[in-house]
């Protein structure tokens, strides 16, 4: 009998911890993600490639911001070398393919893998340092691998960059927009899996431990040192990942697209997602890469009526971000995943919503 | 040696703007705890602002400073009101982003106003450089120095004497304590507030009458981190020690190092010591060491 996948639950009922652990908390809910899941999978077939393009940059933005989140939402280490990671990522996988002409498959992972060193050699002070120090040393970070990566011309081009190409399997090469987004698609599907589950293990556990209250974790039993490097690690490897896919997708690495304020577009996306959600980064990534391209058709629409508008338009963008960034922790610092939820927790008892 | 001499005496001119900028920055996170990464805005609105009254309004340069530093004061104590106070106490995560935000905001705002293009201070200074034995000095930089080392002494005297320098400490020491002995915490953020927005504006516009206005020039907000953490983010002295220090440091990696590497080292050297600071000795010079309980 198939009955409807969106009828909601209206309450929890656990009686042991088993089911306040599953990740299908009942199990219709498996049929909805499945329906959602081959929602996205299908929809390259009816949208235009310009859609289909922007789709795949929030997707990539995505397993960057799910990365960074596992770092500054659930661990609590602030980090503001994202842009730089990326950058590490990126170039990693142009050098490994145009120098040494390895096959993007091999190459792809050991992106990740190198940015992960490379995140957790970064990490190694968070030991000693927290909060805002930590803050400032990830900010030193992200200024010596850009310097390092714009003068080491021999190996990464220097400030004109490399070209890349796009990834193929045999014969087949992923150049048109519709099959990146499938590649895309795959690998987010898989950081997402990886780390929902991630935070029902032992180190997940950890890490969110780590940020409530370090101290504490530490007297717990909890090795400070290896867990937060380890975040660090798993942090970067998805970073460098999507600084990966986002170099063979736009085919070129130049050291101006891995600035700092791409490191504070990052920390805008978990902000505004929700620190400690990995559907929050998903949100947020969507909601910062769209905000340039709907504050654009909107000028574009006013110009009309106020010309000059054109001119001011990365300015307006620049206050329009700061703006968001700063209404969002005022007003609802949990982010776009906490307004979801409490949409769904609205209907969970309508109309009954007063029997909590 | 001339040449040292001379990297010697730029160092310490240069230096000497970042100390008064990272006082500033040292202010806000004295009293209030908040670590501004607008300070590089508030230089640049300052330094636009005065640019803008000399140039286009022939404003003579003094009074247009002073109008410069009124508008910088207002902007900083406002800033403080409407998007700061909400962020007392709450996480550093949230302070930071709120003070990347405000920064956003005010550089779509300087871009909107003033645009792109670097502009130049018309010469306010004589062009006629003073020789002091081997040492050449444009006149800015003599200026510019004289300036930073009255404001320090303003400064100085500001907190030992002033009322609201007294309550400025006594906050900065123990905002309970002060607050029960009748000082308003409130005030006392807005004016750390204001006066960092002042300290940043003089500096941006030396440094502004130095190498011309444009947008860049709000890099020195990130530059000036180095500089508070070298000399301990809650040190005064150790701001003014450690922008020093820095200034000459750049000005020396500038002029010895940058020709082996090709450029670019100059920049990236302040963040290399700041790596090294943290590593070695978290709290800076004079910072002082937090002790953490659960």
């Amino acid at each position: 009998m198939v009955r409807n996948p969106f009828v909601m639950q209206c309450g929890e009922f656990h009686v042991d911890y088993k089911q306040d652990m599953a990740i299908w908390k009942i199990a219709r809910v498996r049929w909805r993600i499945f329906m959602i899941v081959a929602l996205f999978a299908l929809f390259p077939m009816v949208a235009t490639d310009y859609v289909v393009g922007l789709a795949t940059l929030c997707g990539i933005a995505a397993i960057g911001a799910i990365g960074l989140n596992i770092l500054t939402g659930f661990t609590g280490q602030i980090s503001i070398g994202v842009g730089a990671f990326l950058g590490v990522g990126g170039y990693t996988s142009a050098i490994l393919t145009t120098k040494l002409g390895l096959s993007f498959w091999i190459a792809f992972p050991l992106a990740g893998l190198t940015t992960a060193l490379v995140g957790a050699l970064f990490g190694i002070p968070s030991l000693r340092l927290k909060g805002l120090y930590l803050a400032i040393a990830t900010l030193a970070a992200q200024v010596i691998i850009l310097f390092v990566i714009s003068r080491w011309d021999s190996l990464t081009g220097g400030t004109a960059g490399l070209v890349l190409n796009r990834p193929q399997i045999g014969s087949f090469t992923f150049m048109s927009e519709t099959s990146y987004y499938y590649l895309m698609f795959v690998v987010l599907l898989i950081t997402i899996v990886f780390s929902l589950n991630l935070f029902r293990t032992r180190v997940g556990r950890a890490f969110i431990a780590i940020r409530d209250r370090d101290i504490a974790a530490e007297v717990m039993g909890i090795d400070l040192f290896k867990y937060k490097v380890l975040a660090f690690f798993v942090s970067s490897f998805f970073v460098g990942i999507a600084g990966a896919l986002l170099g063979h997708y736009t085919m070129i690495v130049s050291p101006e697209l891995y600035s700092i304020s791409v490191s504070i577009e990052y920390l805008a996306m978990i902000l505004v997602g929700g620190l400690g959600s990995v559907f929050g980064s998903l949100y947020g990534a969507v909601f910062i890469t769209l905000m340039p391209v709907v504050l654009r058709s909107v000028v574009d629409v006013l110009s009309g009526t106020f010309p000059g508008l054109e001119g001011v338009l990365v300015g307006m963008k620049e206050v329009v971000f700061g703006a968001v960034i700063i209404l969002f922790l005022v007003y609802e610092p949990d982010g776009l995943n906490k307004i979801w939820s409490n949409i769904k927790n609205y209907f969970r008892l309508w109309p009954f919503s007063y029997t909590k | 040696m001339a040449f040292f001499l001379q990297m010697l005496v730029t160092g310490v001119v240069v230096g000497s703007v970042y100390a008064l900028v990272a006082l500033g920055f040292v202010l806000i996170y004295k009293s209030s705890d908040a670590i501004n990464f607008a300070q590089g805005e508030f230089l640049l609105i300052g330094t636009y602002v005065c640019l803008t009254l000399v140039a286009s309004y022939n404003v003579p340069f003094i009074a247009a400073l002073l109008l410069a530093l009124a508008f910088s004061a207002l902007l900083g104590w406002s800033v403080e009101k409407v998007v700061l106070r909400p962020f007392i106490g709450k996480p550093v995560i949230s302070m930071i982003m709120a003070t990347i935000g405000l920064s956003s905001v005010l550089a779509g705002i300087v871009h909107i106003i003033w645009g792109h293009e670097t502009r130049v201070y018309p010469p306010v200074f004589s062009e006629k450089p003073l020789q002091f034995g081997e040492v050449i000095i444009a006149p800015v930089y003599a200026w510019s120095f004289v300036i930073v080392m009255i404001w320090l002494m303003i400064f100085t005297l500001f907190f030992k004497y002033s009322r609201f320098g007294i309550a400025m400490r006594a906050t900065a020491d123990d905002q309970q304590a002060a607050l029960s002995m009748g000082i308003s915490v409130k005030t006392i953020f807005a004016i750390a507030w204001a006066i960092a927005a002042i300290v940043s504006a003089v500096g941006g516009v030396l440094l502004g009458n130095i190498n011309g206005v444009n947008s860049s020039l709000s890099l020195i907000g990130l530059k000036v981190l180095p500089v508070a953490i070298l000399g301990g983010l809650d040190s005064i002295p150790g701001a003014i020690i450690g922008g020093i220090l820095i200034g000459i440091i750049e000005s020396m990696t500038g002029g010895y190092l940058d020709p082996l590497v090709g450029g670019g080292l100059k920049e990236v050297i302040p963040f290399v010591i700041l790596v090294i600071i943290l590593m070695v000795k978290p709290y800076g010079l004079f910072g002082k060491k937090e002790i953490e309980r659960v």
